[in-house]
């Protein structure tokens, strides 16, 4: 295959991806990074403006409180989910695994809308309960924390399964059976082999919940309803509305670092492509 | 070794298909309420009926959402697959150090928050007057889904002989005929796939086109943002069901393709 030839015609057919992508992405991107040192005046403002400002404070510990959140219960169900399919018969594996991909392709959109007509003030349960007369108020399920915590676990959950499920089937039976013959209950097999062997799996899946939680729009938008800001409709608000430019490009530069920083950490855990291909963010 | 299936195995078993019809169940209830007879979200308990579908079919702004969604989608979904299936072929040619730095930087979109790539794009967009335009969103999809076929693709390939390329170079056929003619039909499954998937990122797509639509670009995502946000219109939920349909109908597709492509023994999941 190593011809002598020292231009491999392959570049030509890489070219067009790698060109549009260079001027959607690395021109405007670098362009926001030198925004948000020099907008509104240059210097380190927009930085320090992050711990000097309580709002800003605020903002971003309430970013990382729900996505930390949001990554322990996805982690935790996705778990229970991983383990029955790892442990069940192939063909009831592949029913299991359905549920998954029809939960990946359901739209963001659609299941943010599901949600509010669930759980809203007027929502099909509230109306429920109030007719059974179980309740006299509506609870409020949305608008506030509980409602965004709901809404992305729901949507992360499935990231959360296919890694551990990954490390899961690598698991060789034989280490579990020789812990069991020698003397060790099921419930210490779990805690002291098993849950070791597939920690890899965890720390891949958390991470890679916790990077799609950072950047979430649509379902803390729709279902913190304004009560729960967090760093992407901040920056949104910034950009569309306020047009502090400033202030927006630094806070993106901070996620998209955060992002790229754990992407790397990741990447030591499992391949990327593995992690993206299962689903669509 | 399985026979050690443990009562707590089994309560997890039973945990488990409860969280898999949770994962899925409640993104389908505007199924339901679409049919509703009332005129507010509820379900259609005291009868069925099309009104909310009447209203969505014959209302101008849907219909007209419904088709920009279509020719965003398909067209955008067409340039992605050619761009993201030349780069696959390109890399695999390539076969080398750098051609895995570049697939790295090719695959950026994927993992840039969408908000960053909204923010990215609208920066690009205002000196160059594309924002509120077709050509404007059809780029910014594409972009955004060209490393799903990039994917997809990569993943035929591995599957693919190179001595079938070797073969067909050999027998006298140029370098272009040998891609058209040996490497695309034999990689078609991770093409279709590919397709489907970047049809479906645009069809679904409301963060980046919050950013650069105004008045004139109006897809059904951003038309149905509208609605959830001013609340309580069923005619929301059929849009919904609309949505899903068309995105259930690219599942099936997806999954037939992914089949095809089990059948020769080459497994490319």
């Amino acid at each position: 295959m190593t011809r002598t030839a020292r231009f491999n015609p392959g570049w030509y057919l890489v070219a067009p991806l790698l060109v549009l992508v260079a001027v959607m992405f690395a021109g405007p991107l670098a362009n926001i990074l030198w925004l948000s040192f020099t907008d509104p005046e240059p210097g380190l403002t927009n930085y320090a403006a992050l711990i000097e400002k309580d709002s800003l404070r605020r903002l971003v510990w309430t970013t990382v409180h729900i996505c930390l959140i949001t990554t322990a219960l996805s982690v935790i169900l996705g778990y229970s989910i991983a383990y029955a399919m790892a442990n069940v018969a192939e063909v009831a594996r592949q029913r299991m695994m359905l549920f998954i991909l029809i939960s990946f392709w359901i739209s963001v959109l659609v299941r943010t809308f599901s949600w509010m007509m669930l759980l809203g003030r007027k929502g099909l349960v509230n109306n429920g309960l109030i007719e059974l007369g179980l309740i006299s108020e509506p609870i409020p399920f949305v608008r506030n924390e509980l409602g965004v915590l709901i809404g992305m676990v729901h949507y992360m959950i499935p990231y959360a399964v296919l890694p551990i499920l990954v490390a899961m089937l690598g698991i060789d039976g034989r280490v579990l059976q020789a812990s069991r013959n020698l003397g060790a209950s099921p419930a210490q097999t779990f805690w002291r082999v098993y849950l070791p062997l597939t920690k890899p799996g965890i720390i891949a899946g958390a991470l890679l919940v916790f990077i799609l939680s950072l950047g979430f729009y649509v379902t803390p938008a729709i279902m913190g309803g304004g009560k729960v800001l967090m760093i992407a409709e901040y920056i949104s608000v910034q950009v569309l509305i306020t047009l502090k430019w400033g202030t927006a490009a630094m806070l993106a530069m901070l996620m998209l670092g955060s992002v790229l920083g754990l992407l790397y950490v990741l990447s030591r855990f499992m391949k990327l492509s593995e992690a993206l291909g299962g689903g669509r963010t | 070794m399985t026979q050690t299936a443990t009562t707590a195995a089994r309560a997890n078993r039973a945990i488990a298909w409860c969280l898999l019809v949770f994962l899925v169940a409640p993104a389908l209830v505007a199924i339901p309420v679409s049919f509703t007879s009332e005129n507010y979200l509820s379900l259609p308990w005291d009868g069925l009926s099309l009104q909310y579908y009447r209203e969505v079919f014959t209302s101008p702004d849907w219909i007209s959402s419904f088709f920009q969604s279509t020719l965003i989608g398909v067209t955008s979904a067409a340039i992605a697959t050619l761009i993201g299936t030349l780069a696959a072929v390109g890399l695999w040619r390539l076969a080398s150090p750098w051609g895995e730095v570049v697939r790295g930087i090719m695959l950026l979109p994927l993992v840039i928050p969408p908000i960053i790539a909204a923010m990215a794009f609208y920066r690009l967009y205002v000196p160059l007057g594309l924002i509120d335009s077709y050509t404007g969103l059809i780029l910014a999809h594409a972009v955004l889904a060209a490393p799903l076929v990039l994917i997809t693709v990569s993943a035929s390939l591995a599957g693919f002989d190179r001595r079938l390329e070797q073969a067909s170079r050999n027998l006298g056929a140029s370098a272009t005929q040998t891609l058209w003619r040996v490497i695309i039909p034999c990689i078609r499954p991770g093409v279709v796939s590919g397709a489907v998937f970047a049809f479906i990122a645009s069809w679904d797509e409301i963060v980046v086109t919050l950013f650069l639509s105004k008045f004139s670009v109006y897809t059904l995502p951003r038309r149905m943002w509208n609605g959830i946000r001013e609340n309580t219109d069923p005619a929301v939920a059929a849009a919904a069901v609309i949505l899903l349909a068309v995105t259930f109908a690219a599942f099936l597709i997806w999954g037939i393709a992914q089949r095809r492509a089990r059948k020769p023994k080459s497994d490319t999941t």
